[in-house]
């Protein structure tokens, strides 16, 4: 038994060949498919497809959902993981399992807790008329949902971190004088920052990327609720491949550039972690 | 109290070291001179409160309101449970698959060196990270009749595309990272010395799998397998795509739920939405289970 890394058996070699082809199969080869259909008409269409008003109002409504969902989520996130990782209290797993919550439930689900909340036949929708105030088949309706499906992101990032972190170093920093805010932007931030920078990039990732339970709530409007997942579903629906798999290579780089991002926090989150002599 | 909770979303070294906690590390009881707690805990309860819980349990209170006898009546009926047998079958048989192919790539990942092993580790995250439904419309194109894939099978008579085979496919795709993620953090901390040991008394490779290295990643395994069957089960934007939504065939729950919400039946999609929501709740129930287990065993 040799364990020269150099020289892998036949075996070792064999098992790298089989994850390697189930990889390929099954991760890289749909990653190829999103840009060779859309380019399947050459690169006039792909970007007319791109330039369509309907697209590009996609592109507005998903970036305006991302923009308003993901902060709330930071603050969030924040929030729970100082209160939950930095002190004692009873019933602490329990807060932590109700957070992860939204991981189990179906995003169909998610949707349609809207729809029974603020729908025309649920339980607000009556007042929320009388009001002119429209959720459901609206933007904000589209903006809870992804709230929602994105809930444990940002959270659940930080929550093992800080407690792991434990209290030590800012309850150095309150001894010394500083004010509570103070020690959280000089000594908490700091401590934190790619773990909170993962999260975000995560929470991003399935804000921009929500299907299911933005479906349920958007009421398909073109141009006025479609984000660009949806609007990829009504292209492909109409037989539109070129342009939905156009618009479906966007939402692919933004998972590209996901992931080296992601995996620079993880280079660093690593060298922190050494330096630090963890 | 010990809150190690080690997920597949989160940073590698921070899952490694929450797979892996630190043993016995004593905290003696000052008082916290930290502030904060009573806005952030607030904080945290009330938009808990307002965006999860009291929305979610607006559908338990709904059915409810529905009485037992109709309750069951839609949410078991024939259409209903050929559904819920769809969606929790195919995504049993994914999440075995993914079981057997999750570890192997894992395995590979933590101990075996190859040219592009940073890439590969990378793409193994891709799920998280690409769309659903981008996903189901590349899957669908590779695998319909006249795809990449799809028009080597078809001489076969295998259909993929818009069959359950079609779905157990998408939701491979989805429920990968969540088993090698799972499983990286404990094969990582697994001591190389033990399965030498092993071998160098004379066991057999397949011995040292099944009595040496199994044993110890079993709980981090069922965890991920246990994950990937939840969100499988769950799992619309993907699978709709490549599922063909044949009712009886081919239509998974969370489909269901939408047709009903279409047809304005707020109680037919209220009663199967309860259905998988217990069915969630259960699954989680069992992996938070696991995991206390395993975390009790590691700590003796």
């Amino acid at each position: 038994m040799t364990r020269d890394p150099r020289s892998l058996g036949a075996a070792q070699v064999a098992l790298i060949a089989a994850a390697l082809a189930f990889i390929g199969l099954f991760l890289v080869l749909p990653l190829i498919a999103v840009f060779t259909q859309a380019l399947a008409k050459g690169f006039g269409p792909y970007f007319a497809a791109l330039a369509a008003p309907d697209a590009l109002s996609a592109i507005r409504l998903t970036l305006l959902v991302a923009a308003i969902s993901v902060p709330l989520n930071i603050v969030f996130g924040i929030a729970a993981a100082w209160a939950i990782a930095k002190f004692d209290f009873p019933g602490k797993s329990l807060l932590v399992t109700f957070i992860d919550l939204p991981f189990s439930v179906s995003p169909v689900v998610a949707g349609l807790i809207y729809v029974l909340l603020f729908g025309a036949q649920g339980w607000l929708g009556p007042w929320l008329m009388d009001h002119g105030i429209r959720i459901i088949f609206a933007v904000p309706g589209i903006v809870l949902a992804t709230i929602f499906v994105t809930f444990p992101f940002v959270a659940r990032e930080l929550i093992p971190l800080m407690s792991e972190q434990g209290r030590d170093d800012e309850e150095a920093s309150l001894s010394l004088g500083a004010s509570g805010f103070q020690t959280f932007i000089r000594v908490t931030l700091p401590n934190i920052r790619w773990g909170l920078l993962y999260g975000v990039l995560l929470c991003n990732a399935r804000a921009m990327g929500e299907f299911g339970a933005v479906s349920v709530v958007s009421g398909h409007l073109r141009g006025i609720t479609n984000t660009m997942p949806l609007h990829v579903e009504i292209l492909y629906n109409e037989y539109n491949f070129v342009a939905a798999f156009a618009v479906a290579s966007l939402l692919a780089l933004l998972a590209l550039v996901t992931l080296v991002l992601k995996s620079i926090v993880e280079w660093r989150f690593d060298y922190q972690c050494r330096s630090a002599g963890h | 109290m010990e809150i190690a909770l080690s997920s597949p979303l989160q940073m590698p070294a921070a899952r490694f070291r929450a797979a892996n906690p630190p043993a016995g590390r004593e905290r003696r009881g000052r008082r916290p001179a930290i502030p904060g707690f009573g806005l952030t805990m607030g904080f945290t309860l009330v938009w808990l409160s307002l965006v999860v819980l009291i929305p979610l349990s607006a559908v338990f209170i709904r059915a409810a309101g529905m009485g037992w006898h109709d309750f069951v009546a839609v949410g078991f009926a024939p259409r209903a449970l050929a559904a819920y047998k769809v969606s929790f079958g195919t995504a049993f048989a994914a999440s075995l698959v993914n079981g057997v192919f999750g570890l192997l790539a894992a395995w590979v990942l933590v101990r075996y060196p190859f040219p592009g092993k940073r890439i590969v580790n990378a793409l193994v995250d891709l799920p998280f990270a690409l769309p659903t439904a981008v996903a189901g419309i590349a899957l669908t194109a590779i695998y319909a009749p006249n795809g990449w894939i799809g028009q080597f099978l078809a001489p076969l008579g295998i259909a993929a595309a818009y069959t359950p085979l079609g779905i157990s496919i998408a939701l491979v795709f989805i429920g990968l990272p969540f088993v090698v993620r799972s499983v990286e953090p404990v094969l990582e901390d697994l001591s190389v010395e033990l399965e030498e040991a092993a071998l160098s008394l004379g066991a057999r490779p397949w011995q040292v799998f099944l009595r040496v290295i199994l044993p110890a990643i079993l709980p981090a395994l069922l965890t991920g397998f246990a994950l990937a069957f939840a969100r499988g089960v769950g799992e619309y934007g993907s699978v709709i795509f490549i599922a063909g939504n044949m009712p009886f065939k081919s239509e998974i729950a969370p489909l269901l739920i939408v047709t009903r919400l279409e047809q304005y039946d707020y109680a037919g999609a209220t009663a199967i939405a309860t259905v998988m929501l217990v069915a969630s709740f259960a699954m989680l129930l069992a992996i938070n289970l696991v995991q206390a287990l395993s975390r009790r065993r590691v700590n003796g």
